[in-house]
């Protein structure tokens, strides 16, 4: 294992359970328990599943004139959220490319901003510099990645499980709002988010209490939960469409091209990157990201390439063959006038070009994820 | 993860294929236990046709896992006698069984040898404890 790499506030339980651990974001994380990631992947669907996703990022935004400066350097219209709800949002750069994908927590006092483990250190720089030309005094502006621990609980199941060790009403949390209370007699955030396609929590606890809240919630699910790591969380939020920065998404490519137009809301007022994606938008985009599905046998990866007539045309961004849909499955940009379902596409696998077509995304649609 | 099995009774070749003799002239391939799991789950495993002859280290196929996708090579000469078909519609036997059902294919040797340049055992383990 390569030295440097930070070690999140579970790693002593990921080896304890036999994990394989890759270097993965700077941290060393587990990428498979001994079942493995497809059995992982159906158990989730089925059951419930734990992550430790506590390599993630969180920022805390606070003081006089937050709102204001969130609103500022994200797409999404933070305004729009009330205390105790979360959005998910884009950050761009001034020409409409995405530095990052993320969810923003509105709390009574301060905005929390959970950004993608790899995008850390690039965010945080980013948002420090943005503050600076901002040049509003009082505006406080925190890393607190390292001190908080962050736990994600999905599937069917995890309603059921989390339910006795907390005083909150779990099922009083709808979709994408959050309440603050203690799990297993620790202080959490519990969010009703995830990025599975499946109903569950995300919780979030300091860093020192994340291994105490992690051996409750394996406990308490019993049979019901099995530990799940980074292999099966890819498969599963690619099978429902949910992008990954660095695969789907990245500087070089706006929302409105990822399909994520409706996270930018052009009218809320100025923002960063606004002029360009207008521009972008009344011009109109000369690609798209698409969903494919193979129609022959395959397992499409990034970097294959994809031809439209015979003729190259993208790359793969994203590409497995679906657990729970037992076919391959990926995402490319693709030029706008081939991005209609139903496209007959190719993609090109070891030499050999494989025939696909153009979806609509989500590749799986019956998870229990409650909108 | 459980202990990495490195029968004693088996071949290796470096590219972590195993041999299993069956008879004089004949023997089976499949990937071994260190390798199902260092490519975790396999998804697609391609097999040549029955009657199809490669020389050593010759592609014979290819398997396709959640992780990677690798080729496999002939770890003698020979001519394919039977590949296993049970793979075709469960490519998981590889990572379940990898000594047992899922082996890959059965070859008759050209010169039997050949097995003497393989590794084994013991030299197979110090092959993987390093990597």
């Amino acid at each position: 294992m390569a030295e440097n790499l930070n070690r999140t506030p579970l790693h002593a339980e990921h080896v304890k359970l036999g994990a394989k651990m890759i270097p993965f974001a700077g941290f060393e994380m587990p990428v498979q328990y001994a079942t493995g990631i497809s059995s992982e992947h159906r158990w989730v669907r089925e059951h419930a599943g734990l992550f430790d996703v506590s390599h993630m990022g969180e920022f805390k935004v606070a003081g006089d004139g937050a709102l204001e400066f969130v609103n500022h350097v994200v797409a999404n219209d933070v305004s729009r959220l009330e205390p105790g709800r979360a959005q998910y949002t884009v950050m761009c750069q001034e020409d409409g490319g995405i530095i990052d994908d993320f969810l923003v927590y509105r709390f009574p006092d301060r905005y929390r901003l959970v950004v993608n483990a790899a995008n850390i250190g690039k965010d945080f720089k980013w948002i420090q510099h943005c503050l600076a030309e901002w040049g509003q005094a009082g505006i406080e502006l925190v890393d607190e990645s390292d001190a908080v621990g962050l736990l994600a609980l999905q599937g069917p199941e995890s309603e059921a499980i989390l339910e006795p060790l907390t005083d909150l009403d779990v099922s009083a949390i709808k979709y994408y709002r959050f309440a603050e209370g203690r799990v297993a007699g620790v202080a959490c955030v519990v969010s009703r988010t995830g990025y599975t396609g499946e109903d569950g929590f995300e919780l979030y606890c300091t860093a020192a209490a994340a291994a105490k809240l992690w051996q409750a919630l394996m406990q308490a699910g019993a049979e019901r939960i099995k530990p799940i790591v980074l292999g099966a969380r890819d498969t599963l939020r690619l099978e429902v469409g949910l992008a990954l920065y660095g695969n789907d998404i990245d500087e070089d490519t706006t929302p409105l091209e990822a399909g994520l137009g409706w996270t930018v809301k052009l009218d809320k007022g100025d923002f960063i990157g606004q002029a360009a994606l207008l521009k972008q938008k009344e011009e109109g985009v000369g690609r798209k990201l698409c969903g494919f599905v193979l129609k022959q046998r395959g397992f499409p990866r990034p970097g294959h390439e994809i031809r439209c007539q015979g003729k190259p045309a993208g790359v793969v961004r994203s590409g497995t063959v679906g657990p729970s849909v037992g076919q391959g499955i990926g995402t490319g940009y693709l030029p706008t006038e081939w991005t209609s379902p139903g496209t007959e596409i190719e993609i090109v696998i070891r030499d050999r070009a494989v025939p696909a077509e153009v979806v609509r995304m989500p590749f799986y649609k019956g998870g229990s994820v409650r909108r | 993860m459980a202990e990495t099995q490195v029968p004693d009774n088996l071949l290796y070749t470096e590219e972590h294929e195993y041999v299993s003799r069956v008879s004089d002239d004949e023997v089976l391939v499949g990937i071994t236990d260190y390798a199902q799991s260092e490519l975790s789950d396999v998804v697609f495993v391609e097999l040549p046709a029955v009657g199809s002859s490669f020389t050593k280290m010759e592609t014979f196929g290819t398997i396709e896992a959640v992780k990677a996708v690798s080729d496999l090579y002939t770890p003698v000469a020979g001519e394919v006698v039977a590949v296993n078909d049970a793979l075709q519609n469960d490519p998981a036997l590889v990572n379940r069984e990898p000594y047992g059902e899922g082996w890959m294919i059965r070859l008759r040797l050209n010169d039997p040898s050949e097995l003497d340049e393989l590794l084994g055992a013991d030299a197979y383990k110090a092959l993987i404890s390093e990597s």
